[in-house]
């Protein structure tokens, strides 16, 4: 780079600097605003105990700390239970899923497969809950035709809930996985026969490894999905099922004793905290993906 | 449900076309057959629940009941104009800002990003907690000044301003992808100076320069929105708004086939969605 560059450069940059900054200014102060001020009003709340016969509100770790014991503690190991379990099963369901389309020969399936993905992976919420009602919920079209109901069944336990998040699950995981399942080359498979490994060989010490972040992205993201979600759950089970949403959705409307109103902020904040720490596991593994897959 | 995934660009991958031994077409097929059966089985079940019932046979009903529900048409026109209101928010915040961390501010990147990714992080039911605490502290704070008024207004249940605020929120991420997958492919400094080099004043830039050049990641950013919004139904429920998530639970209590005949028409309302958006993606190559 010769003197004047660098020279029209710097005071290209200077002069632009100023008003950069300010055009970033509204983005930054709305977040501020709408997610800033939520955040430490959750965060003060979750850190104070108002009592109840004089009014006066103190700072305590009181309603952390009766979060994490009993009840509050088993609802939200539930929760970690179900959404790792539909993670990992997710994950797995997701994969073959994408690798048997990724080596189909049939365009038309491929297409086909990862548009239905598409659509599923954001099918969420209440309209899920229905439709799984009307096919296997106790008056559904399946568990009547079949009798499920006289044999046991129940759609609205833990298993059942497994089933339902798969349903949006599985196709994210496929979204996720396909373009890193292109990404595996044919020649690095061929490299390998010839060398003489066999298929397990290869996936144990190529596939698998250069996939690793993709996966485990995938079971992340997964994990988070299932982890948030509350709309598919309040409609199934009520409150059948012990789960952290639930608690915190019962908690907020009133649902609890006196002098233990920040019991939701708590939870929240217990959310949030392993929310963080799945997300710390996935972050460094996202940056070394680039490397092999491109 | 705040998850919104997009479609991965349809390659021709190389194995496409590659012959491959007998031995794998086995498990494709096996794997094949149960993920056709696990995800078509409910659909097919939910479409039969919606048309028949017993003793009365077949009828479509259901769906043309949606129409005359009570409630249908002002929890649809709130949802939609609330998309509206963030579509409009969300954009008009996040563009100046990506433009100034590609022109001036390289330094912002970072907080740009750690902005777009928060949202995906912190689940939408303690995001909720939140705006309900501040709210509600905010009011017994203020409670003495004219901004009382404005946090009353905020939450006026005919137009929950709060609720614009949420989304534009949740859906900044979404948003901040497709608007950087659109600015990625062009010359951005160089397209503002030619255009500042000519006299055109800094909005004459933005709406006549870029806007047209990132046509179809806007209207990618813009889908995503507009799905999210029709599809939430943690923050308004929670907060106590009727908006057509809520409105169909409200509805459902009393008639099984109308809530279901709703689900289906809503899975496929993301389909017509999904269909658009890429669309819109593929008219720039």
């Amino acid at each position: 780079m010769t003197a004047t560059d660098a020279g029209t450069a710097a005071r290209r940059g200077g002069r632009t600097r100023s008003t950069g900054w300010l055009a970033a200014l509204p983005l930054l102060a709305f977040v501020a605003l709408a997610f800033g001020i939520p955040a430490v009003a959750l965060l003060l709340g979750a850190f104070t105990v108002r009592d109840p016969q004089s009014g006066l509100s103190s700072f305590s770790a009181a309603n952390v700390a009766e979060s994490l014991r009993g009840n509050y503690l088993a609802t939200l190991l539930s929760s970690v239970r179900l959404s790792a379990l539909v993670a990992v099963l997710g994950a797995v369901l997701g994969t073959f899923l994408a690798q048997a389309v990724v080596t189909s020969r049939f365009r038309a399936l491929r297409e086909a497969v990862l548009t239905a993905s598409g659509v599923l992976a954001n099918f969420g919420g209440v309209p899920l809950a229905f439709v799984w009602i009307a096919t296997l919920g106790n008056s559904g079209v399946v568990t009547k035709t079949f009798g499920l109901g006289e044999s046991g069944w129940s759609l609205y336990t833990f298993w059942g809930l497994v089933m339902v998040y798969m349903y949006f699950s599985a196709p994210l995981m496929v979204l996720v996985m396909t373009p890193a399942l292109d990404g595996l080359r044919p020649q690095w498979r061929e490299a390998a026969q010839n060398s003489g490994a066999t298929a397990w060989q290869f996936w144990r010490h190529v596939g698998i490894p250069v996939l690793a972040p993709a996966l485990l992205g995938g079971v992340v993201l997964l994990f988070g999905g299932a982890f948030a979600a509350y709309a598919t759950a309040q409609a199934m089970v009520g409150s059948t099922v012990p789960l952290v949403t639930l608690q915190i959705a019962d908690a907020l409307t009133g649902d609890v004793l006196i002098g233990h109103e920040n019991i939701a902020l708590a939870l929240s904040l217990d959310m949030i905290v392993i929310a963080i720490l799945v997300m710390a596991v996935y972050l460094p593994l996202q940056r070394r993906s680039s490397r092999w897959l491109r | 449900m705040a998850a919104i995934a997009t479609v991965p660009e349809v390659a021709p991958g190389p194995a496409a076309s590659r012959p491959r031994p007998r031995r794998v077409r086995v498990w494709r097929g096996i794997v094949l057959g149960v993920a056709a059966l696990y995800f078509l089985v409910p659909m097919a079940v939910s479409f039969w629940f919606t048309v028949h019932t017993e003793g009365k046979g077949l009828s479509l009903g259901a769906y043309t009941r949606i129409l005359s529900a009570p409630g249908f048409v002002p929890s649809l026109l709130l949802s939609l104009g609330l998309a509206a209101a963030t579509i409009v928010t969300v954009l008009l915040l996040t563009l100046p800002a990506m433009l100034a961390v590609r022109l001036g501010a390289p330094r912002l990147r970072p907080a740009l990003e750690l902005i777009a990714t928060l949202p995906l992080v912190v689940p939408p039911i303690t995001y909720v907690v939140g705006i309900g605490t501040a709210l509600r502290g905010g009011t017994e704070a203020l409670a003495a000044t004219p901004f009382w008024a404005t946090l009353i207004a905020v939450q006026d249940e005919r137009f929950p301003v709060v609720l614009v605020l949420a989304y534009v929120v949740l859906t900044l991420p979404f948003a901040y992808r497709s608007l950087d997958a659109g600015l990625r492919v062009i010359d951005v400094r160089t397209l503002v100076e030619a255009a500042r080099n000519l006299g055109a004043s800094w909005p004459h830039v933005l709406l006549r320069v870029i806007v047209p050049n990132i046509r179809s990641a806007i209207a990618s950013a813009s889908f995503l929105t507009l799905a999210l919004v029709l599809g939430e139904y943690t923050v308004a429920a929670l907060l106590g708004y009727q908006t057509f998530p809520v409105w169909i639970v409200t509805v459902s209590g009393n008639d099984g086939q109308l809530s279901v005949a709703l689900s289906i028409i809503s899975l496929l309302l993301i389909w017509l969605l999904l269909l658009t958006l890429s669309g819109a993606g593929r008219k720039r190559r």
